[in-house]
């Protein structure tokens, strides 16, 4: 099952290497990485995509909290949080099927962000969900170049986390 | 880069022990840590010195040993740029470290160092690496006033949760058939008193680990000495037999546990830890109690009631008497089982045993009665053939008057046998006992059993061990005949060099019993061996 890992970490050098590498020595895998600022400038917060059983995931919990600049850690089943990804996409569009594609975008709620002579660079913000719908809509007239965020996730209001740092 | 630190080392009130390798070093560091509980520090320069004390550090994380490696590291400004003597040393130990750090701003360095030592002893003890570049060695920075180490991401559980714990001693007061099963970390939690006093009033069988051993007086009926691949038959027979499992400080490694599915199958099981990463790890438990072990315990004494269990204790006393752990007493040939026996004999529970890795450190653990507590000093995790003379070394500085004997296998000592000349640089009178069958003898046992007896690349033509130990300074003695083993281990003890007594001893003899790999801890070979000799 894919779980959603929101940790809490200090904003320091090294911070990322230490839990990127503390899943490779593990054997945990990662399915995606995002990490950004918070409000408050001495933290940052990396949310990470696992998939796994119950079991790995409890390890996975447990040894990012025993990583001593890992402040919170917590486990968002997937179907309980808000979880977008960011998502820049380059499409083949030449001028005859350029409607087609921008009634895509329209329809996906998306945003073209460029236009060239042949191409789109499209932005769009969703669940892992539609991004791959609207990959998949795309992909017949031909995708240039694709690039993602990894999913960023917060709790849904009135959604309980399974496991808020026990 | 770390001049300028030794020079202002070369007035400092420090006992500063150079050794003559950076690994020596670190298992120094270790084995001062074991010995006395507190940390042990160890510095090197950058670059080969820093990578040279990677073993060192993997082998105190693997047994949650406290020790703090402070590395020089090229200037600020060339960091990045390949330069002389440069590795990324927190890149390099990042994995087997429990916290590592560079310091690039000399602000920093006072809390740094002070957090380095807090995290390395507190909660489940480990090592901890600061980096620190030379520009910043030099730097001057005001002292701040000492406050106490606040780590947002670090918060080790001490108190266990009363409820777990209320839950444990309920489970313990109605088993019938429980055992305590008792790691290292009672030795890390100074918790051998309180297991002492928990299992004689509930009255319950104690096994311990490798790292366990000394925690529990083996001359006691109610232990059951060690368990596992090579522990005894008879506690590894109630582990498989037994309705409540009572883990402390331990975590299930698969030396302990042979195979996982089978183990323990039909007990319930309790696991106080101060570390809930090793919780539900291997084995899935039923009643966590995560904390310090002397905390909780010190709980469980006060809930839990004495009760008789005359039938397992029975059933255990049968087993101790039908599997006592044996060895051919009638052989003329030096049995290594025989020295370890006549080293206890003449040390009782005054001396710090110390080993190194293989067939001896096995040996040593069945054949010498552990009493005390940091008594038993050995590499169990990593498994480091070499530990035991440097960790013997780093022993000795922390205890000066003590009788300190390394039992050390011959291929284990040669790794790292240089460090004698610390010892006699120094002074330090600790005592090598090698158990020579001129084998890297675990590694011929299982080419014996598993490799058809092809005995590849296991023997080594040995150097005349007592030879270089005296050309080094320290007295050596070499011993062939059964008749003067007792007599050789006398003379040790009296010497006050360095000593080191070169047993050359069976040299295919096996370590009994023995779980195979994949095998149910309860199916352990060796047992018609110990019979046939009865």
């Amino acid at each position: 099952m894919k779980h959603i890992i929101s940790t809490l970490v200090q904003n320091k050098p090294g911070v990322l290497a230490h839990v990127a590498g503390m899943f490779a020595a593990r054997a945990f895998n990662i399915d995606s990485l995002a990490v950004g600022r918070t409000d408050d400038p001495a933290l940052s917060r990396m949310t990470i995509v696992v998939i796994g059983d119950d079991k790995v995931v409890e390890q996975v919990r447990k040894q990012l909290e025993k990583i001593i600049d890992v402040v919170k850690v917590q486990d968002f089943a997937i179907k309980d949080v808000i979880a977008h990804d960011l998502m820049l996409m380059c499409v083949h569009a030449p001028p005859e099927k350029r409607p087609e594609i921008l009634a895509l975008v329209e329809m996906f709620k998306g945003k073209v962000v460029d236009i060239g002579q042949k191409f789109v660079m499209v932005e769009l913000a969703d669940t892992e969900e539609k991004l791959e719908a609207f990959i998949e809509a795309c992909r017949p007239y031909g995708i240039k170049n694709l690039a993602r965020t990894g999913t960023v996730a917060m709790a849904g209001f009135e959604r309980t986390e399974i496991a808020d740092n026990q | 880069m770390v001049l300028p630190l030794f020079d202002k080392l070369y007035d400092a009130p420090i006992n500063f022990i150079i050794p003559r390798h950076e690994q020596g070093g670190a298992h120094m560091a270790d084995g001062y840590a074991r010995a006395s509980g507190k940390v042990g520090v160890v510095l090197t320069t950058s670059g080969p010195g820093a990578c040279n004390l990677t073993t060192g550090i993997a082998n105190a994380m693997m047994d949650s040993v406290p020790i703090v490696a402070l590395t020089g590291q090229v200037r600020t400004d060339l960091i990045g740029n390949d330069a002389f003597q440069e590795s990324d040393i927190t890149g390099v130990t990042r994995s087997i470290t429990k916290h590592n750090m560079i310091v690039k701003d000399v602000k920093d360095l006072q809390q740094s160092i002070r957090e380095a030592f807090y995290i390395a002893g507190t909660g489940r003890p480990g090592p901890v690496l600061i980096d620190i570049p030379v520009d910043i060695e030099v730097a001057k920075c005001q002292m701040k006033p000492l406050t106490e180490v606040s780590l947002p991401g670090y918060k080790p559980q001490v108190k266990g949760h009363h409820r777990q714990i209320k839950m444990a001693a309920e489970a313990i007061n109605k088993s019938e058939k429980p055992v305590v099963y008792v790691g290292g970390g009672v030795v890390s939690s100074n918790a051998a008193e309180e297991l002492r006093a928990f299992a004689q009033k509930a009255n319950l069988p104690v096994t311990m680990t490798l790292l366990g051993l000394g925690t529990y007086d083996q001359t006691r009926a109610e232990s059951l000495d060690m368990l596992g691949m090579h522990g005894t038959a008879y506690a590894n027979y109630a582990v498989q037999e037994c309705d409540l499992l009572i883990a402390i400080g331990a975590r299930f490694d698969d030396r302990v546990t042979g195979k996982v599915k089978t183990f323990a199958p039909h007990a319930k099981v309790i696991h106080i830890d101060i570390d809930p990463s090793s919780i539900s790890k291997n084995v899935a438990v039923n009643i966590p109690v995560v904390g310090d072990a002397k905390y909780i315990l010190t709980e469980l004494i006060k809930e839990v009631q004495h009760k008789e269990r005359k039938e397992w204790f029975d059933k255990i006393a049968d087993w101790k008497s039908r599997f006592p752990l044996r060895y051919d007493t009638k052989s003329p040939n030096i049995k290594p089982q025989y020295v370890i026996e006549q080293i206890w004999e003449a040390t009782k529970d005054r001396a710090i045993i110390v080993t190194g890795v293989g067939q001896h450190q096995m040996w040593t653990s069945q054949f010498y009665k552990h009493t005390k507590p940091r008594h038993f000093i050995t590499s169990g995790g990593l498994g480091t053939m070499g530990f035991g003379l440097p960790a013997a070394i780093g022993a000795q500085v922390a205890l000066p008057d003590a009788l300190v004997v390394d039992i050390d296998g011959d291929s284990s000592f040669n790794m790292t046998l240089t460090e004698i000349s610390t010892a006699v640089q120094y002074e330090l009178p600790i005592k090598v006992c090698i158990i020579n069958n001129g084998y890297m003898g675990m590694v011929r046992q299982w080419q014996e059993l598993f490799y058809n007896k092809r005995y590849s690349k296991s023997y080594l033509k040995n150097p005349d061990f007592a030879a270089v130990a005296e050309a080094l300074g320290a007295v050596g003695i070499t011993v062939e005949k059964k008749s003067e083993v007792k007599n050789a281990i006398a003379k040790m003890i009296a010497e006050k060099k360095p000593c080191i007594v070169d047993f050359h001893v069976e040299r295919e003899e096996n370590v009994w019993p023995m779980v195979a790999t994949g095998k149910s801890l309860h199916e352990m070979d060796g047992l018609d061996i110990f019979e046939s000799m009865a």
